[in-house]
């Protein structure tokens, strides 16, 4: 039970990744004298971030499949039959996760700085936020894993109840509820397979509970329990109430952090921890994915038209999107391994591209805010006269987000459609015609608020400053960078789900490499 | 011989100017900087080069010209490879999409000339142009409909420049969702033949390579109902950007655009997209008879349908808008006869006269002071000769007059549907005889409207518009009148020299026909038809005749048809009806005010509801416990002493 061999060594990369905002978070606490020396401590923490991040990204061998940049201690609590470990390592499906967390950590920074509300504490939260975030995207001990998961409540309980607007109180409270409710079952289903298997390593686990270790419950319930706590993260339809709340009625940084990267945990946990150590109970349950995604998609689609506030409707388009993942996930059921790889890869890619499109979106949406103080729709109009640059990083967030060609959200759209569709044809095409509803609420938004005649209240407003192109700059880059030449993603996505994908198509192929 | 990189070129010339003018002229130079209309202008002046080299090119090879593709993306066998296709059909597309798109810049540049979004106008029209030859280069399936998709955006952008018009930024909407509407069925045509890849692969082939897909049915690939479906859905994306019925609603209300974006891409590129879909897939379409039918019929209604339309229009960009619907209802129907030439000879033609008749709109309207209402203008012929020139050479062509180039494509097409003997291609022959009656008396009507009478005033009398300056009409500026001359010259000449009926100089007999034939030269190029052409042209005559009659003489009996009380007129007037239905009824108040406003409700009231009900019971129940705390101590000891007692006692049973 020693976990497998090549899994040992100390690298540090990772492990700077993680602790480093925790670092930077005490040193803010620390040292500055005023609110701009904060400022300047967090801005440099996201620089250092980003750049680590985008290391990671360059420095991962994608000759080579596997967990790589291994910071290993075998023996952090030993206790013989219930080791804990301290295990970080990436493997293809973590890479681009810990790269978009860098890149919305480094934005979410810079549309903070307007921030003139007890500064320090907000920085220092933020910063929490971020290391926790890369802690679960690089835990591979199953208890790490769900200490990053849960200590990322608490600084988003703070940021939404002090710097949010709206009901704010209450909808900290209920995103810190339906979380925490997810991840008792999640604890459940983690302490199941340990009594089981008796091991917390999360690449050892895929293994041993396909090998035919007897469980002592049975392996659908594990996955049910394991599968709620990410289902409500994602969120899955019905349990996605606390979203509109939540984004809406936090700060913008926090929008950008919540709806990029936090739901894109549900995700990651969906592939890294369900499909991986049970790709053959989540083929069965593929049924469900793909029916709950289509629901996803088409409900949250249709709810996103009625809806007012821009922060609102932005939530609730989040929604729709999210159901992509899982229809592409549901193609683990598929017989093929094309079919099967093209699936899980696009449900991966569903969630980057979505992290950086709709962190754009609540940007923008953001900046308008600061400026008219109105996200009520009905009141905007006619805005591209007065702040075009705003504008346009708004209106390319939006034709990212109906799946254009050219951005990275085509890409995404596309693989998970092929995948799925082979193994569900009748619900995919149903969720295809998301695509028409979502150019509808996009196109009529984007009217709305941007195009006819514009409202006299507005003609005082001032476009985009330099600072705050930087992180729309860097957004627009990436969408457009990813969508243009996709392969940078999928080659290091594919290699992340292809053991997944062998196990469930068992093709010699994959499996003799 | 055109080698890979300039054939590229074609491409990024466009896509080059469209990046230096986006980034660096609109935001750094200026927002009317004329080095904007000068790069896009030499931009697709290099391209149309270079698109010439490419027709020579394989005029010179005989057959397409074959290049490596390059991989996109590749996950396990599944290979999505980007690459050029250059074959008859391309580089007609190519040399007809590039010269239209230089002549209308060059007009541009004195239409926009006043502007304020002047370097925007020309960054989209950069991107449009470079989406419209990414289309028509593709050799992929997905590069193909990431550039369709391209198209769409680009349009939308152009449709809605004058974003601050509500109309406009309606229509600029409308577009784009009416054509992804049909882009669903695409998606899904690509979907299903992925479906299939096993057969594909298993057999060398790719599911997502035209050629292959192409091939896929002879070869026993796919069976001709698969390939019968995925034509379906290919169609249905075709029905909208080719603007069929019931997709049409888009194209007339798009002519809030600038008149030059009319003239792009309501006549040379992105309508014609739809039309060169199925061109490009002809096999897959052409294996399945029931499907061509369907292409038929659809073509012969549209024809029809959109000329009726046509006949009461008072605005001069709507005349000529459904006149675009119902000629590409001429190139669908002809595809679905299965004349794949004259399909695309009419579309060829039809890009340059088209072209033509919208700059003439522009050019008219630019004189009259801003209004496009016929009612408003009149008396124009002897103010504007070169325009009134171009108009008759434009109006002549569309009505199929000799020897204009639209006589000799519309001859065809009606050859091939008399020739073809299915109930179908019976049906659509009269269809189609019909409307190019319609044409010619809706296009004389206009012509006259226009140019004969008296000038009734233009700008200044149309209530629907807001004039600061008075405009006596005059002949338009030289950038605008040059382009008009070269496509006249164009409309003139295109019909007979490139598809001529014997061999002229070394131009050989029907060389368009056949050049457009990547070499299955299965389609037998018909001879020419005397007799329908005379009957044609007659009935085109008679249309003009009556237009004449109603509009320009002044009998008293045909005076009287302007009157515009009737029901039918009512009918025609309301567009039959199509834009109620689906804005009013489907979309308000199915969609929105029952289906979204439900599960908004649904969602608000029950789900969260639920969630509401969960937290409030939660504090009750704790509420309830919290009162049994009451701190007295002889209660708790009551309760205690009970609870000992009970768990003896339940110790005593279970003992």
């Amino acid at each position: 039970m020693d976990g497998l061999t090549q899994n040992t060594g100390f690298n540090g990369l990772l492990s700077a990744l993680v602790f480093l905002p925790f670092v930077f978070a005490l040193l803010i606490f620390v040292l500055p004298r005023n609110d701009n020396q904060v400022r300047l401590l967090a801005v440099f923490g996201g620089i250092v971030e980003l750049v680590l991040s985008v290391f990671v990204f360059v420095v991962y061998n994608r000759g080579e499949s596997g967990f790589q940049l291994i910071d290993r201690f075998n023996s952090w609590i030993p206790v013989d039959s219930f080791r804990i470990e301290y295990f970080l390592g990436v493997d293809g499906l973590s890479v681009p996760m810990v790269l978009l967390t860098g890149l919305l950590g480094m934005v979410a920074i810079l549309a903070s700085l307007g921030i003139t509300h007890r500064v320090k504490q907000y920085f220092i939260w933020i910063l929490i936020l971020q290391g926790a975030v890369f802690g679960v995207f690089t835990a591979l001990d199953f208890i790490m894993f769900f200490l990053f998961w849960e200590l990322e409540l608490i600084p988003m309980f703070f940021l939404i109840s002090a710097w949010g607007t709206g009901r704010k109180d209450y909808s900290a409270m209920k995103f810190v509820i339906f979380t925490f409710l997810g991840s008792a079952f999640m604890l459940v289903g983690i302490l199941a397979l340990n009594v089981s298997v008796g091991t917390f390593d999360m690449t050892a686990l895929p293994e041993l509970v396909q090998g035919g270790i007897k469980l002592v419950i049975p392996a659908g319930a594990i996955f049910g329990l394991l599968f709620i706590g990410f289902a409500v993260k994602l969120p899955v339809w019905p349990l996605h109430t606390w979203l509109p709340d939540a984004h809406t009625d936090a700060p913008t940084a926090v929008s950008v952090l919540l709806a990029g990267v936090l739901l894109k945990m549900g995700g990651y946990g969906m592939i890294r921890v369900t499909a991986s150590i049970m790709p053959d109970v989540m083929a069965d349950m593929a049924w469900l994915l793909v029916t709950l995604g289509v629901i996803n998609v088409l409900y949250g689609a249709v709810v996103t038209v009625r809806q007012t506030d821009l922060k609102r409707l932005v939530a609730f388009s989040s929604i729709s999107h999210m159901g992509y993942v899982l229809i592409g996930l549901s193609a683990i059921a598929s017989k093929g391994v094309d079919a099967a790889s093209v699936g899980l890869t696009g449900a991966s890619m569903q969630m980057f591209t979505h992290g950086t499109i709709t962190g754009l979106m609540f940007l923008t949406v953001g900046m308008i805010y600061d400026r008219t103080h109105t996200r009520y729709i009905p009141d905007l109009g006619g805005l591209s006269n007065r702040i075009p640059l705003i504008g346009v990083g708004f209106l390319i967030a939006g034709l990212a987000s109906l799946g254009l060609p050219g951005t990275s959200g085509f890409a995404a759209e596309i693989l998970v459609f092929l995948g799925a569709f082979s193994v569900w044809p009748w619900l995919t095409g149903l969720a295809v015609f998301g695509v028409v509803i979502t150019a509808g609420y996009i196109l009529w938004m984007a009217q709305r608020t941007l195009f006819g005649p514009m409202n006299n209240r507005w003609e005082k407003l001032t476009d985009a400053t330099k600072l705050e192109l930087i992180p729309i700059g860097m957004l627009i880059v990436v969408i457009l960078l990813f969508g243009i030449y996709p392969a940078l993603l999928t080659d290091l996505f594919k290699m992340g789900v292809e053991p997944i994908v062998a196990a469930v198509t068992s093709s010699p192929e994959i499996l003799n490499r | 011989m055109i080698n890979e990189l300039a054939t590229w070129f074609i491409f990024f010339c466009p896509l080059l100017a469209f990046i230096i003018i986006g980034m660096v002229v609109w935001p750094f130079v200026g927002k009317k900087s004329k080095v904007s209309g000068y790069l896009t202008i030499a931009a697709l002046l290099s391209s149309t080069i270079l698109s010439f080299w490419a027709l020579g090119s394989v005029i010179q090879n005989g057959h397409a010209l074959e290049f490596e593709s390059h991989n996109w993306l590749k996950i396990q066998n599944v290979d999505i490879n980007f690459g050029i296709m250059l074959d008859g059909l391309t580089t007609i597309m190519l040399v007809v999409v590039n010269s239209v798109s230089l002549l209308v810049q060059i007009y541009s540049t004195g239409y926009m000339k006043h502007d304020g979004g002047y370097s925007r106008y020309f960054t989209y029209m950069s991107l449009f142009t470079a989406s419209m030859i990414g289309l028509v280069l593709a050799s992929n399936l997905i590069q193909m409909f990431v550039f369709w998709e391209l198209v769409g955006a680009s349009s939308y952008l152009l449709i809605g420049f004058w974003f601050n018009k509500p109309a406009a930024a309606a229509a600029a909407k409308k577009a784009f969702l009416v054509t992804r509407l049909g882009d669903f069925g695409f998606l899904l045509a690509i979907l299903y033949l992925f479906f299939n890849s096993e057969a594909f692969i298993s057999n060398g082939l790719n599911p997502f390579e035209v050629i292959d897909v192409n091939n896929a049915v002879a070869l026993g690939v796919i069976s001709s109902s698969v390939a019968g479906w995925v034509a379906i859905g290919m169609f249905a994306g075709a029905m909208g950007k080719s603007a069929q019925v019931p997709f049409h609603t888009w194209l007339p209300d798009a002519m809030e655009g600038p008149t030059p974006v009319s003239a792009l891409i309501h006549a040379a590129t992105m309508v014609a997209a739809g039309i060169f879909l199925v061109a490009r897939f002809f096999p897959l379409f052409e294996a399945s008879k029931e499907v061509m039918m369907v292409v038929a019929l659809v073509g012969g209604v549209t024809a029809i349908f959109a000329a009726s339309i046509g006949l009461v229009q008072n605005d001069i960009k709507r005349v000529l808008a459904y006149s675009t619907i119902s000629q590409l209802g001429f190139m669908m129907l002809a595809l679905g006869v299965g004349a794949y030439s004259a399909a695309i000879f009419h579309l060829f033609t039809h890009a340059f006269f088209k072209a033509l008749l919208f700059l003439t709109a522009g050019s008219v309207s630019h004189s009259v002071g801003g209004t496009f209402d016929m009612r408003y203008m009149g008396g124009l012929r002897r103010l504007m000769p070169w325009t009134y020139g171009a108009v008759m050479v434009g109006g002549l062509s569309l009505s199929g007059i000799f020897p204009m180039a639209g006589f000799w494509s519309k001859d065809e097409i009606l050859n091939h549907a008399w020739h073809s003997s299915t109930v179908v291609s019976d049906v659509v022959f009269w269809l189609a005889l019909a409307a190019a009656f319609m044409t010619a008396f809706y296009m004389f009507r206009a012509v006259f409207m226009t140019f004969e009478g008296s000038y009734k005033g233009g700008a200044k009398s149309d209530p629907d518009i807001e004039i600061s300056v008075e405009v006596t009409p005059h002949e338009s500026p030289k950038t605008m009148v040059i382009p008009l001359i070269i496509l006249s010259i164009a409309t003139l000449l295109v019909g007979w020299l490139v598809n001529p009926l014997t061999n002229i100089g070394s131009i050989p007999m029907h060389w368009f026909s056949e050049f457009v034939h990547v070499g299955d030269g299965h389609e037998k190029v018909l001879a020419f038809n005397k007799m329908l052409a005379a009957i044609s042209s007659l009935i085109a005559l008679l249309g003009i005749l009556l237009a004449y009659l109603i509009y320009v003489s002044n009998f008293g009996i045909f005076k009287s048809l302007q009157k515009t009380t009737s029901g039918v007129y009512k009918l025609l007037m309301s567009k039959y009806y199509f834009d109620e239905l689906y804005e009013d009824v489907i979309v308000k108040q199915i969609f929105y005010s029952k289906l979204a406003a439900g599960l908004d409700l649904l969602d608000k009231s029950f789900i969260d509801g639920i969630v509401r009900t969960i937290d409030r019971s939660g504090r009750n129940i704790g509420r309830l416990i919290a009162q049994l705390q009451t701190g007295q101590l002889q209660g708790y000891g009551v309760v205690t002493s009970f609870g000992v007692l009970l768990m003896f006692g339940i110790y005593l049973i279970f003992r």
